[in-house]
């Protein structure tokens, strides 16, 4: 349990202590990450099933890695080896899933919601690894946990996060997570891929990079997927790098010097960030990577233990 | 046991230690590690006893169990797991192991699983203030404080001015079974 909360669906309903909970554990957990032996034995004999729809790497392997330092066991479960390419539905594939009793089941779909209703009809704990355009709960929870660690608190903080805020459900969960934490937010982008309506999760919306990332303690750089170039939404990578990428000279102008750039991977270099940004001393990408796999530990351990979780078939429904 | 007990208690374990390491070539490979929550703030009083009976300040680290407990099924809630610090390598060296009150045993055998995950020290001893029976698992102290003979529904609170107590005292509260 979180909190209130049996799953890990998303940071929209979370509260201040429900997320502050998840990243003082973390820190602990980070602390394992660094020992000689990386393997603590609390949750031995539980089992956590990665159950992945879209393509992943980072996500799984860090689920995978935060699963075994814990002496859980890992199973990937992915859709292109599985039934799913035989038209087996997603209720019946859990369904089945579940039968192998999962304490855990990590779930990534491309459509928002799914892990939603997969948590309303398993007893296990479920965590989402991203939904659709929906939320990516455990990156937003690394960001606000890199954040905390580099700048000690995200109490007044200025965070502008850059890219496509549309599609992107890192965008809403650091959202989520950052306004909840105190942080100011600000989003910026091309106009065709700021939604309407997003200032109602309380960030402001700027279109000039310049104006966005001016005085603020962090930049979330998101990354531009290949298949939304040459849509309408940007007519080229050129003119997208032009006017929203992060170079070494933008950044020497228009941030503060101890200004940190983060990005949730995988980087189109050239595209919404030069390398000489990716690489350089304000970037916090690789630390990123590593606290991922913190909070992760820190998510199944506080949804794994217990004993409700132990296989409460059908139990109460909540999130 | 008040204040001056304590005082006077824990002078005799740093000595008995001192002495046993010496005895038994330890003396400079010695090393303290509290388990938290009660046995840390020991750890740092034996540390500075220490310090004067072997002439080189012993390094001091914390272990938290809570990743380690055999229990997280029984619990309601995951328990707090708060932090562990043994920042010096603990392979070769003489651990002195401490807490404030032994009873079972689980907690000093999920430290020692714990202690040995971050290397292979030479030997560990168990130094605890209270030994007050009722072992579930064969777990021996090297070194103690004193002995109670309690009831398994009484509780021993070992209270420190460390951690916010008004004095020191060892305080044990009878429950009718």
């Amino acid at each position: 349990m979180i909190g209130r909360h049996k799953h890990c669906l998303g940071l929209a309903d979370y509260t201040r202590e429900e997320i502050t909970e998840v990243l003082d554990l973390a820190v602990s957990m980070k602390e394992v990450l660094q020992r000689p032996i990386k393997k603590v034995p609390s949750l031995r004999g539980k089992s956590v099933v990665n159950l992945f729809f879209e393509a992943s790497t980072r996500t799984r392997s860090s689920f995978e890695v935060a699963a075994k330092v814990l002496s859980a066991d890992a199973l990937n479960w992915t859709a292109s080896a599985s039934s799913v390419s035989k038209g087996e539905t997603l209720i019946d594939t859990v369904r089945n899933l579940e039968a192998m009793r999962p304490d855990v089941i990590v779930i990534r779909h491309s459509a928002g919601g799914a892990p939603a209703l997969v948590a309303s009809r398993v007893g296990c704990a479920v965590i989402s690894a991203g939904d659709g355009a929906h939320e990516h709960p455990s990156q937003g929870l690394l960001d606000c946990f890199t954040l905390r660690e580099k700048l000690g608190t995200l109490d007044g903080k200025a965070v502008a996060i850059v890219g496509d805020i549309t599609h992107s459900r890192v965008a809403r969960s650091d959202i989520y997570g950052l306004r909840t934490l105190g942080a100011k937010v600000r989003v910026c982008g091309p106009p065709t891929m700021i939604p309407p309506g997003i200032e109602a999760l309380g960030a402001t919306v700027h279109h000039e990079l310049r104006e966005a990332v001016a005085g603020v303690d962090a930049v979330i750089m998101l990354r531009i997927q290949h298949e939304r170039i040459g849509d309408p939404l940007i007519p080229s990578t050129r003119e997208y790098s032009r006017l929203w990428g992060l170079n070494a000279r933008k950044a020497a102008e228009w941030l503060t010097p101890s200004c940190l750039v983060m990005h949730p991977g995988p980087i189109n270099r050239g595209v919404e960030l030069e390398p000489d940004v990716a690489d350089g001393v304000r970037s916090v990408i690789l630390d990123q990577v590593e606290n991922g796999v913190a909070v992760r530990m820190a998510l199944l351990y506080l949804l794994a233990g217990g004993p409700e979780a132990a296989g409460e078939a059908k139990a109460s429904a909540r999130t | 046991m008040n204040a001056a007990e304590i005082d006077r208690v824990l002078d005799r374990l740093a000595a008995e230690v001192a002495a046993r390491a010496r005895a038994e070539d330890g003396e400079k490979g010695l090393a303290i590690i509290g388990i938290r929550r009660g046995g840390v703030h020991l750890a740092g009083r034996l540390r500075a006893r220490l310090a004067k009976l072997v002439g080189a300040t012993p390094p001091v680290g914390t272990i938290d169990i809570a990743l380690y407990r055999d229990d997280l099924d029984e619990k309601g809630a995951a328990p707090v797991v708060g932090p562990t610090d043994v920042r010096f390598p603990v392979d070769g060296k003489t651990i002195v192991l401490v807490d404030d009150v032994l009873y079972t045993g689980r907690t000093v055998r999920a430290a020692l699983d714990e202690l040995v995950d971050f290397g292979r020290p030479r030997r560990v001893w168990l130094l605890v203030l209270v030994d007050r029976g009722g072992r579930e698992l064969p777990i021996a102290a090297d070194f103690v404080g004193a002995r109670i003979a309690v009831e398994p529904q009484d509780d021993v609170q070992v209270r420190l001015t460390e951690a916010g107590a008004p004095e020191d005292a060892v305080i044990v509260t009878r429950r009718p079974s």
